[in-house]
């Protein structure tokens, strides 16, 4: 696989672009925005987009575009931390279910039965109630709800390659299981772990806007994409900007995301084309 | 067949189990004296002894916990520590609006989804595929409470057919109780059918490309009554557990989207019960959202050995 | 009178022809077969006739079907299919709807060409010998041959001018492939019905067909008589085909007994049978008390139909699964299977069926063949080098390929890096599992050949699973026939089958192709 190509995958190439753009604006916020995102003003309050306030200002007169680029690194950094954990418990459990039948297998397929019965939302309100509601909170909640749906995936695609005689003979050369699944079984599904990670990393985004949405995700003054819609929510009628914007911040995200999954699955793996998807419900 | 339902309702009885003893424990771990808190600062200690002996809280863990299920299992879920309430009666009159809206949601997206998804895998690589998929790729993307909002900015206030919020209990005027849900159950499931769509597109797309397709054709078919003869059948397997784990999607969604619309459902009632630290009633409101999770999958897997036959057989 | 007129036809994929301009002329009651090996375009010609050709071929050329075009309406298309030509595919595992059961998969085929009867399908199944009571059966309740036999009821169903059959025996075991040859045959026989045989296996076209066509790249090679083209054939490709289906036997002395290198004593494997009252059933035996010796330098074959534990033998002889009861000993080391101790390990080495899945992807070629090398210990980096160049020399490759990839390769050049690596540990005994059977018919000979020096050369001692009688009798010098877990015969494999004495060896020999007449 070279750069040339990927080039071949226009949708990858968009996607991946757009979902570059945004990245670099968030990581943008970390150094500069236009205006602090700490900054109130009554004084400005509700200004339409102009130049001086590219989107306008809030109900507190805080610039929008400076909010926006915070909130898409919250959104981001919230959802690729929710997918490292999902994937970093989830794979070696899979790959663990694959090359060990019996006990190991059973423990791992009634737990990823009884993770799929915790929703995020669900797990959120637990650890809401434990220790308070927080973006750390949003993080382990989606984290929890990454881990089986990566375990799946790795063990499906794991099992798949199992049967194939390379295995076996590597199994003759003397490889232990834990050695067969790193060198034979991991690299080889790697394409799949790496799609499904954009998956989960769009649905993070969106559970993540859901939960602070809620309150049970990031509080102030940190600020998100999902909290700005929660701040909006009683203004929407009135000031119906408030809301869209973020909220379109959200959609262009997560299409750019799934764009670059496509694309991505295509690039990568051209016999994954009919998979996919599989696990978006979640 | 009897055996695999047997099977599976075990399955789904011990992740119950599981379930409800994780939640258990985690929310036990919590410091603090639920007795002194229903009392308030200024009891005496007697009062709070005596408070914990009649609520059972001096006994171990494992005691209490079992004192908890059985409790469930006769429909008592105990007494809400800060509404001084049964659980049970609370919980109820917020699932006669967030079941409701759960499965009105399920079935638009059902209705929806599917037939744009065979659509689309019928004509998949003209305009018509590509139309409906920049659709389903954009109506995946958007949250659904966000959705709401739009929603209600349009048909509530901009054209005012419907109402922006709030609910109408159903014994009071029905007609009035489903206008009111017909929003948040738009904004639940076009995302929903969404994902649906493009579930069924890839599966029915899949199946196309297997052999008994090609056997249907020799037999005389063309390409769309073969797929519709033999793939769709085939296809709804992959989308049945789609369909399971977005039922499981939806209930928690209602949760969200409740807020939009202010009604109120079991989201409301577990927010405050979290900001007011009632323990009692976010053990049972969470049992009972995985309780209809779990349940909901083994409806799935169910209905799996139901279509497929060789499922029914399958060993292990 | 012609019935099917292919004029100049080409089938191209994004530019590239994997047909080009293919003129054949098939005659009614004609039972025409086309021989080609992967790739000759053989089974896209089958679809141009019937209009089943994936949507992104680029066709051109004619297809006439009785005098007139093929329909250009897709409908119109599925309807002539429908009333007038019946196909049966390769793979009967995935040919048949799995959902539905295949009396209601014939019936649907009877009611699209109005056909329909209560005892139509009734009809059809003893036609092809099946009973009544299979109509109610699911796909995956049927046998191969069974699910195949379903299929030609289907291809039946409308009475077809013509039936296109599609390597509808490669996916099942000798016995069974020739009993539906044998079905074509006299099925085509009593309803006058002209016949397409599509096939890789020259035999198979020899014994059924009368006219053949011989394709290679997408080109027509040689098209005639079966008689006259096999007898006489006039394309080198074609005269090497033919060649292919005739095996020299063994060359040299015959192996005499010595030292006994392994031993096999009692062994059994037993899978449990599942199920929810697992503990009540019984479990299968696939090995079943299996007794026998090798002795060092021989060649000791293994035959039987699919299903009769050869290959479960030869996965507990090589240590990748373990047996129930009973142990074999490999020069003096006892063991059940996966108990073989690494360090013997090095000695003992198997060589897969299948090239395309016997090699890592992601790893290159040095790094799959020298795996095995870790068996070895205290192995410096200079004399792992020199293991990997001997042993790429010895199946005659080039040194440079070490740095290449497996998909750089073609199925028989995966076939001798497969074998490089059961070598490289320079063991003793070497398991073949069916080595050829993966292979296009004009490689096998070159990889067997190799096999058969390599013996000579390193000393080896080889067990083969197959199930190619040929092959067999041109390889061992000895031959075990298994059936149902038990060795039922044994001998020398002139001796064995010239006078067969077990019953199933008696159906191996009589569902042997004739062989083609010189």
């Amino acid at each position: 696989m070279n750069w040339r190509s990927l080039l071949k995958h226009p949708g990858l190439v968009i996607g991946l672009s757009a979902t570059a753009l945004f990245a670099l604006l968030a990581l943008l916020s970390l150094v500069w925005t236009p205006y602090p995102i700490a900054d109130i003003s009554i004084a400005r309050r509700f200004a339409t987009p102009g130049p001086e306030h590219w989107l306008g200002t809030d109900q507190l007169g805080r610039d929008m575009l400076s909010l926006i680029m915070s909130g898409t690194l919250t959104s981001f950094t919230v959802g690729a931390m929710a997918v490292l954990i999902g994937a970093g418990i989830g794979v070696p459990l899979g790959l663990a279910a694959a090359i060990y039948d019996g006990p190991v297998e059973w423990v791992v397929l009634r737990f990823s039965d009884l993770a799929f019965a915790f929703p995020a939302v669900v797990i959120a309100i637990l650890i809401a109630t434990l220790v308070g509601p927080g973006a750390s909170n949003a993080v382990i909640a989606i984290g929890i709800f990454n881990v089986p749906v990566f375990a799946q995936v790795a063990r499906g695609g794991a099992l798949a390659i199992s049967t194939l005689d390379f295995v076996a003979a590597a199994r003759l050369a003397g490889l232990s299981k834990p050695m067969i699944a790193l060198r034979h079984l991991l690299p080889n599904i790697a394409s799949l772990i790496i799609v499904q990670g954009t998956i989960q990393l769009s649905l993070g985004i969106l559970a993540e806007a859901g939960l602070s949405y809620i309150g049970l995700g990031t509080q102030p003054p940190a600020t998100s994409l999902g909290l700005m819609l929660r701040d909006a929510q009683s203004l929407f009628l009135i000031h119906p900007w408030l809301s869209l914007a973020p909220g379109l911040a959200i959609v262009v995200i997560v299409i750019a995301l799934n764009i670059a999954g496509d694309g991505l699955r295509d690039a990568l793996d051209p016999r994954l084309r009919n998979r996919g998807l599989a696990n978006v419900a979640g | 067949m009897t055996l695999y339902i047997l099977r599976r309702i075990f399955g789904f009885l011990v992740t119950l189990l599981i379930a409800a003893a994780v939640i258990f424990f985690l929310l036990d771990l919590l410091p603090g004296d639920p007795a002194r808190f229903i009392l308030g600062i200024n009891a005496t200690p007697e009062a709070v002894a005596a408070l914990r002996l009649q609520m059972g809280l001096d006994d171990p863990a494992i005691v209490r916990f079992g004192n908890w299920l059985f409790g469930m299992l006769r429909g008592d879920f105990g007494l809400s520590q800060t509404q001084k309430l049964p659980v049970a009666g609370l919980i109820a009159d917020r699932m006669a609006v967030t079941l409701p809206l759960t499965i009105f949601a399920m079935v638009i997206s059902v209705v929806i989804g599917l037939p744009l998804g065979i659509l689309a895998a019928r004509h998949r690589g003209k305009i018509i595929d590509t139309g409906l998929m920049i659709l389903a790729q954009t109506g995946v993307a958007i949250p659904n409470f966000w959705f709401g909002m739009l929603l209600t900015l349009l048909f509530a206030v901009t054209l005012r057919w419907l109402p922006p919020g709030g609910f109408t209990p159903w014994n009071e005027d029905a007609w009035a109780s489903l206008r009111g849900l017909v929003l948040p159950s738009l904004a639940l499931a076009l995302p929903q059918a969404a994902i649906l769509a493009r579930v069924m597109r890839t599966a029915l797309v899949d199946v196309s490309s297997q052999d008994f397709i090609r056997t249907a054709r020799a037999k005389g078919m063309t390409f769309g009554e073969a797929l519709w003869r033999h793939g769709v059948r085939n296809a709804l397997l992959p989308v049945l557990t789609i369909l399971g784990l977005q039922f499981a999607f939806l209930v928690a969604g209602t949760i969200i989207v409740e807020n939009v619309f202010y009604l109120p459902g079991l989201g409301k009632l577990i927010y405050t019960a979290i900001m007011e630290r009632d323990l009692v009633l976010v053990r049972s409101a969470t049992i009972i959202l995985v309780l209809v999770v779990s349940f909901t999958m083994l409806v799935v897997d169910l209905a799996y050995g139901f279509v497929d036959p060789r499922i029914r057989e399958r060993r292990a | 009178m012609s019935l099917v007129e292919i004029e100049k036809l080409t089938i191209s994929f994004g530019g590239k022809a994997a047909v080009s301009d293919l003129s054949l002329s098939i005659n009614k009651g004609d039972r025409f077969g086309v021989v080609g090996e992967s790739g000759s375009g053989k089974s896209l010609t089958a679809l141009a006739v019937t209009g089943l050709l994936p949507e992104n071929a680029e066709v051109s050329g004619a297809i006439r079907f009785d005098g007139a075009h093929l329909p250009q309406d897709e409908k119109a298309m599925a309807r002539l299919r429908g009333q007038r030509i019946g196909m049966v595919f390769q793979e009967p595992m995935t040919a048949l709807n799995p959902l539905l059961r295949v009396g209601d998969q014939i019936e649907e085929a009877l009611k699209l060409t109005g056909h329909e009867g209560d005892t139509a399908v009734a009809g059809l199944l003893t036609e092809v010998g099946l009973e009544a009571q299979h109509t109610d059966r699911f796909p995956h309740q049927l046998s191969g041959g069974q699910r195949q036999r379903v299929m030609i009821a289907m291809a039946l169903a409308s009475a077809p001018d013509l039936m296109i059959a599609d390597e509808p025996t490669s996916a099942l075991d000798v016995i069974t492939q020739r009993v539906v040859l044998d079905l074509i045959r006299e099925i085509c026989d009593r309803r006058q019905m002209t016949l397409i045989f599509i096939s890789h296996d020259m035999r198979a076209v020899a014994t059924l067909c009368d006219r053949i066509a011989v394709l290679r790249g997408g080109k027509l090679i040689e098209t005639g008589p079966v008689k006259e083209v096999l007898s006489r054939p006039a394309d080198a490709y074609t005269q090497k085909l033919v060649a292919a289906t005739r095996m020299a036997p063994r060359q040299g002395e015959p192996h005499v007994a010595e030292k006994t290198l392994l031993e096999v004593v009692h062994l059994t494997r037993a899978f449990p049978q599942g199920g929810f009252w697992r503990w009540r059933q019984k479990p299968l035996l696939a090995v079943n008390d299996v007794s026998l010796r090798v002795s060092a330098g021989e060649c000791l074959a293994l035959v039987g139909p699919s299903g009769c534990g050869k290959t479960t033998l030869a996965r507990m002889i090589v240590g990748l699964d373990s047996a129930t009861t009973g142990q074999m000993r490999f020069e003096g080391t006892a063991y059940r299977g996966s108990d073989l101790p690494p360090a013997r390990r090095a000695d003992l080495s198997l060589v897969f069926q299948d090239p395309f899945g016997s090699f890592n992807p992601r790893l290159s070629i040095t790094q799959s063949l020298g795996e095995p090398l870790r068996l070895i210990p205290d192995l410096d980096p200079l004399a792992r080098e020199e293991r990997l160049m001997e042993a790429i020399d010895s199946v005659g490759l080039d040194r440079a390929m070490l740095a290449r990839f497996p998909h750089e390769f073609s199925g028989g050049q995966r076939q001798r890096l497969a074998i490089a690596r059961a070598l490289v540990t320079r063991p003793s005994l070497v398991v073949l599992d069916e080595p050829v059977s993966a292979l296009d018919v004009s490689v096998r000979g070159d990889v067997l050949d190799l096999l058969v020096k390599l013996q000579n050369q390193l000393g080896l001692t080889y067990i083969i699973i197959s199930h190619d009688l040929d092959m067999v009798a041109a390889m061992a010098d000895r031959v075990l026939v298994m059936e149902a877990g038990k060795i039922v015969e044994e001998g020398k494999p002139d001796a064995l089958f010239a006078a067969p004495q077990h019953r199933l060896t008696k159906a191996l020999m009589e569902a042997r192709l004739p062989d083609i007449a010189a």
